[in-house]
């Protein structure tokens, strides 16, 4: 079934335009949520057509007209990301703001060494948001204006035993997006890197340990909050900040003999 | 990353009352050849295009946002120009500046032009702009000889009022909705002095008003008044108007010099103020309660009855006089409501919309009305009556407000058998569109568009939100 066109713009009633990658749930459907209660048209992105189906009308229904639309894509796919890119945004109308949001967690063992795994796991949680913010950058900086997310991690800030390819890929984004914004912010573009603690959505599942929980609902209003006030980096919930500044300074002679 | 065009990158543009962003591919095409070369680019991507040339309507005609912007103000080279005839074959992206400085120094003016000067022949045509003599002189359209056009599907045509004749009345009209002028050939009128003689007046009510720009029409070549909306009770639609006139053969003495460019510049100073400036002086007196001082300030001014002689760029381009003029709206930028009411409904219809605007405490800045007549252009904005022009300011708090009192405008304009234009109003609405042109206009113009067009490249967020796209 063919879906119906975002309404127009006009003077009296200005859109602001959002593209969350990785939307099916989690924060990226919350968020979604959100920027469309705040007005936002929003196009969504993922590999499960259902669940994607499910939450535009859900937001269409809740605001009475079309602020969500839904894209199948699977961000493996890195080929097809500028053309779908530019198919989306004219679709919109334009583009605002940009969310990277896609990304796995495989549980791997203390002594397990899986390529395969951390292949699959570099290839969705950096490869893919290369793929996608190189011609978001590009359409941007022209552009002079908008805001582009990353949601990183906490555990992006330190390589732990129990995770090296999930540590690693949610780094090498960090480091990305710290180059991105300091190629953007003299073009009027703001790059915001939200680092999630623990957040109540599938991927918690494959945590052992987990506390400071919060709902995706909770990790959306921070994260629309830090758009809004054009942030450089953020944890969610805040306490994070505090924990990982600890943890950061962990010297390494301590740092290697802990389990977490 | 794959391509999008050669030295082009993705844009943010704005319309004139800075009231609308949308960022879109700019492509600057030089000659029919590279617009035909922006059709298969768009087509290939699945992109649609907007013609855009200076960029002067005050809503979405020439955005798309997301899409590809075709900027024509590179092609501007004047073609021909026949100083015994007064034809004249330019390009589209010619603006009326360089049309009236070729023209007037052989003793030509053109017989039609907007309150700007920046405005092009691409877009006069497209929106077959008015003057403020169409109550005589009709719209452009009405002095096009002949234009050639490239359309999306590759063809190139020429259309005159007896070649194409049906292409010829929908093209110019079409909002860019239907083809890419290419050329213009235009009929420029005679003139036998750079100076006009005005006449100046002021008008108590809005009765008043309407009634001179009715009795002084027949008599001059020019009519114009302008309303302080802000003025209320029994001052409700006050004003001033201007006539004005050419100068017959032998009235002008210096009439070499007066038609001489020099002579016509506008001043660079206002008070002693550098234009450039001015609108950091206006922009304080913007909101309200302010400018209705400002206006009666302008009305007492006006209160003598005078007249005088001015050179034709000053009495036609007062928007040009002050620089980004529209900046002094402030931030929110502004939005301008124009309607064409038939001349027996139209002093009730505009009581009725002045009235509501104070009631509702959004009262427009600037008022201006003229004279017209109607036209035989496919979509038309005119008939035999007058039409009313508010701006109004926009601020982030007044924007529902105000568009809950543009519906209800819009249903007063429509009982009183009113009309809208496409450079203009910003909230027009399909159903207010079909109102107006009816239905089988609509169809006819889908029709067109679907033998010019078939593909639907050429669109605009205007031409997507009154046409659905």
């Amino acid at each position: 079934m063919k879906q119906p066109e975002f309404p127009s713009a006009t003077p009296l009633q200005p859109r602001k335009r959002a593209i969350i990658v990785g939307a099916s749930s989690g924060i990226g459907a919350a968020l979604a949520q959100k920027l469309a209660h705040e007005g936002y048209l929003v196009a969504v992105l993922a590999r499960r057509e259902e669940q994607l189906r499910a939450l535009c009308a859900e937001i269409n229904r809740a605001s009475g007209e079309t602020r969500a639309r839904y894209y199948i894509h699977d961000v493996t796919d890195t080929k097809s990301a500028p053309g779908l890119l530019r198919q989306i945004v004219s679709e919109l109308g334009g583009l605002d703001v940009f969310v990277y949001n896609s990304g796995i967690l495989l549980p791997v063992k203390p002594d397990e060494f899986d390529f395969d795994k951390d292949r699959q796991m570099l290839e969705a949680n950096f490869l893919g948001a290369l793929a996608w913010l190189n011609p978001v950058a590009v359409m941007l900086q022209g552009a002079k204006s908008g805001t582009i997310v990353g949601i990183g991690s906490v555990a992006g800030d330190r390589g732990r035993v129990g995770a090296p390819a999930y540590n690693t890929s949610k780094a090498a984004l960090h480091t990305y997006l710290e180059a991105l914004r300091n190629r953007l912010t003299r073009h009027g573009v703001a790059v915001l890197t939200v680092k999630p603690g623990f957040v109540d959505t599938a991927m918690l599942k494959a945590s052992p340990r987990t506390f400071w929980v919060i709902s995706p609902e909770k990790a959306a209003a921070d994260i629309y909050s830090a758009i809004r006030t054009r942030k450089q980096v953020i944890y969610t919930p805040g306490q994070w900040g505090l924990l990982m500044l600890v943890i950061r300074h962990i010297p390494s002679f301590i740092f290697r003999r802990l389990s977490f | 990353m794959d391509t999008t065009f050669p030295n082009t990158s993705f844009t943010t543009l704005e319309n004139f009352g800075h009231s609308l962003k949308a960022a879109s591919y700019v492509y600057k095409p030089a000659n029919s050849e590279e617009i035909a070369e922006v059709f298969c680019l768009a087509k290939k991507n699945g992109q649609t295009v907007t013609l855009r040339g200076a960029g002067r309507s005050y809503n979405d005609a020439a955005l798309n946002g997301g899409g590809i912007v075709m900027d024509l103000t590179g092609m501007n080279k004047i073609l021909a120009w026949n100083p015994q005839t007064g034809i004249v074959t330019a390009e589209p992206g010619v603006n009326l500046q360089q049309l009236w400085q070729t023209v007037l120094p052989d003793g030509w003016w053109p017989p039609v032009v907007s309150g700007t000067m920046y405005t092009t022949l691409g877009g006069c045509l497209g929106h077959n702009i008015h003057g403020k003599n169409n109550f005589r002189m009709g719209t452009i359209g009405e002095h096009v000889l002949e234009f050639t056009a490239q359309l999306p599907t590759g063809a190139q045509l020429t259309c005159s009022p007896s070649h194409n004749a049906d292409l010829f009345y929908s093209m110019i009209s079409g909002m860019g909705m239907l083809g890419v002028f290419t050329s213009v050939t235009l009929q420029m009128k005679k003139m036998h002095s750079g100076l006009l003689r005005v006449y100046a007046f002021p008008v108590k009510t809005l009765s008043e008003q309407l009634t001179a720009l009715l009795d002084g029409a027949p008599n001059h070549n020019y009519a114009v008044g302008w309303l302080d909306a802000m003025a209320g009770g029994s001052g409700l639609g006050r004003g001033q108007i201007h006539l004005a006139d050419y100068l017959k053969e032998g009235e002008d003495a210096n009439a070499q010099k007066n038609m001489r460019v020099e002579f016509q510049t506008l001043p660079p100073t206002i008070l002693g103020f550098p234009k450039s400036m001015i609108h950091y002086f206006m922009a304080p007196f913007s909101p309200a309660p302010l400018w209705a001082i400002v206006n009666t300030a302008k009305y007492i001014a006006g209160l003598r009855k005078h007249d005088f002689l001015q050179p034709h760029a000053a009495f036609h381009f007062l928007l040009d006089y002050v620089p980004n003029w529209e900046l002094a709206y402030g931030r929110g930028g502004l939005i301008q409501y124009q309607s064409f009411v038939p001349k027996e409904t139209a002093l009730d219809a505009w009581s009725e919309l002045l009235v509501l605007s104070q009631k509702r405490g959004l009262p427009s800045h600037l008022g201006v009305t003229k004279r017209h007549r109607p036209d035989k252009f496919l979509l038309s904005h005119a008939v035999d009556g007058f039409s009313l022009a508010l701006d109004f300011r926009l601020t982030n708090s007044n924007r529902p407000r105000m568009a809950a009192m543009l519906q209800e405008f819009d249903k007063i304009i429509l009982a009183a058998g009113g009309r809208f234009y496409f450079a203009k109003n910003s909230e027009t609405t399909p159903e207010t569109a079909v109102a107006y042109l009816g239905a089988e206009t609509v169809e006819r113009f889908k029709a067109l568009k679907r033998r010019t067009d078939p593909n639907n490249l050429l669109e605009s967020d205007l031409y997507r939100r009154v046409f659905g796209g």
